[in-house]
């Protein structure tokens, strides 16, 4: 799958107009610019609208040539969520099920970027319920690092989004959102998969607003 | 469209002409890069531009459109509100009422010019249900603080700014007609105000009002401004259905409790340490960071002509 559909363009398109209505969403572009090479945005997950809100801050381009990561066993469960991931979103859909699962996530998401697209990731691997800012990472991005060292790996703090929309929520309550992305990461040689997943993890943390709840 | 209306069109047009002319003299003469100050000034008078053709594309479209303009700057504002304010996920319903019942009831209230409901329809009845809503899903969390966010949040950011479009309603003898114009009035004086107030200080602030709450307020500001804004009220007297003298003093109430607004906005962006209440108007800040002062003038405004001139 390469280069986005005429409907995933449109609905791409409106979802940007909403979530920019509904959240006022403004990108900070600290430590990176909007225009660069190929991309893994990574990004902390508490909301359905998480990758709306990424997808919206990124140029119309860059838009254009990226797809988010989601989990199959969600998105394939009935027509409807199908067709949304399927047709109307752009998305590389990955099985998380390690026992019944049919094709290897790490395949299916490097076939992506060999393709020239741009991910959306969430390293947590499921959506964040917990008081805690962020979970612990799972492997895939230290995986993804490894087999594509040249692809850059761009941590993105969203802001608000989990107040907006949080799990199992309808209707989106209007609160202003940021979305932060720092500076471009790699995998150093020889660099453990622990370590660099903790490294990734600090570097997303440092993005977010301090403590108490406030914007910066 | 009356004559009057022009007359208030094309002299906002001139003025925001003669302050571009003067910030692009400025700019000019200035060493490259502009001052941060410099920087600002273009921005606001550049979102100046943008703000009066919007409240002038409303006024054409009359009493409908006024009532939407300000039914969206209260959205805007409330969302800059509560982004501020500790939310739980139990007040989700109490939230979403806000934005999607009390805004759209409040304005419909007042464009059917139903005063005994549009003025009580907040502080009795949603600030009855709205607590009664987040006790019913039973986060005790806060409970007192929560609350009392949300309905100082609904009281400033709609029930206030809902006096600014309701002053169309009111049954002036002799100012059939001419409802607009007193909208008109109030936002140009309390605008008007903020304006000058921030050239007096820039140009004589000495004296702190409050140090602790906004380093940019100072006597000098806050009396030139004032006193030059009800002199600018008093010479607009033809808008209004008073007399020069009558239009002064009420410029003068509207510009002090607009400071009072400005102030009290200070002091909720110091407690949540930010600067400015969002982004949305560029160099002045969010929506809340323009419409503050209007917050406080336009009811008491509203009750003062009302129960003076009806």
């Amino acid at each position: 799958m390469s280069g986005a559909s005429l409907l995933q363009r449109a609905s791409a398109a409106m979802l940007a107009v909403l979530a920019r209505a509904v959240t006022g969403v403004r990108p900070i572009w600290a430590g990176t610019s909007p225009n660069g090479p190929l991309r893994i945005y990574f990004a902390n997950h508490a909301s359905h609208g998480d990758f709306i809100l990424v997808s919206t801050c990124l140029h119309p381009a860059e838009r254009g040539r990226t797809a988010a990561v989601a989990g199959a066993d969600y998105w394939n469960a009935g027509r409807v969520r199908r067709f949304i991931a399927g047709r109307l979103l752009r998305t590389v859909l990955v099985e998380r099920n390690w026992v019944e699962r049919r094709a290897d996530p790490l395949a299916v998401m490097l076939a992506a970027l060999d393709a020239g697209e741009s991910l959306i990731f969430f390293p947590e691997g499921t959506r964040n319920m917990t008081e805690e800012p962020l979970l612990r990472f799972r492997s895939g991005l230290y995986n993804l690092a490894a087999a594509r060292p040249q692809v850059e790996l761009v941590p993105c703090w969203i802001e608000n989004m989990s107040r907006v929309l949080p799990k199992g929520a309808f209707l989106p309550v209007p609160l202003l959102c940021r979305v932060v992305f720092g500076a471009p990461l790699k995998l150093e040689d020889g660099e453990d998969r622990k370590v660099f997943l903790d490294r990734a993890r600090t570097a997303l943390l440092a993005l977010a607003p301090r403590k108490d709840g406030t914007p910066q | 469209m009356s004559d009057d209306t022009t007359c208030l069109f094309l002299g906002l047009v001139a003025v925001l002409t003669v302050a571009s002319l003067v910030a692009a003299i400025l700019s000019w003469r200035s060493p490259k890069p502009l001052p941060s100050t410099l920087d600002n000034l273009n921005a606001r008078i550049k979102a100046w531009w943008i703000m009066v053709a919007g409240i002038s594309v409303a006024f054409l479209f009359g009493k409908g459109g006024v009532i939407l303009l300000f039914a969206f700057v209260s959205f805007a504002a409330l969302r800059e509100y509560v982004t501020l304010t500790n939310t739980r996920r139990a007040d989700r319903w109490t939230l979403l009422g806000m934005f999607l019942i009390v805004i759209p009831v409040q304005y419909y209230l007042i464009w059917i010019d139903w005063y005994g409901l549009y003025s009580i329809f907040i502080p009795v009845y949603c600030f009855l249900a709205m607590p009664a809503i987040t006790a019913l899903r039973g986060d005790t969390s806060r409970f007192l603080e929560r609350v009392s966010e949300q309905q100082w949040g609904i009281m400033l950011s709609v029930y206030c700014l809902s006096h600014v479009p309701a002053l169309v309603t009111l049954p002036i003898p002799g100012n059939e007609g001419r409802g607009l114009l007193l909208i008109a009035f109030l936002i140009a004086t309390v605008q008007g105000s903020d304006v000058l107030q921030y050239i007096f200080g820039k140009l004589f602030g000495r004296h702190k009002v409050a140090p602790a709450i906004s380093p940019s307020k100072t006597w000098e500001g806050l009396i030139g401004g004032i006193a030059s804004a009800s002199l600018m009220g008093a010479g607009l007297y033809w808008l209004t259905p008073f007399s020069p003298l009558e239009a002064g003093v009420l410029a003068a109430l509207a510009c002090i409790m607009g400071f009072f607004g400005g102030l009290v906005a200070s002091a909720i962006k110091r407690d949540r340490g930010v600067k400015d209440w969002g982004h949305m108007i560029e160099g002045h800040g969010g929506m809340l960071d323009r419409a503050d002062s209007l917050v406080f003038a336009a009811p008491v405004f509203f009750h003062i002509v009302r129960y003076a001139w009806t």
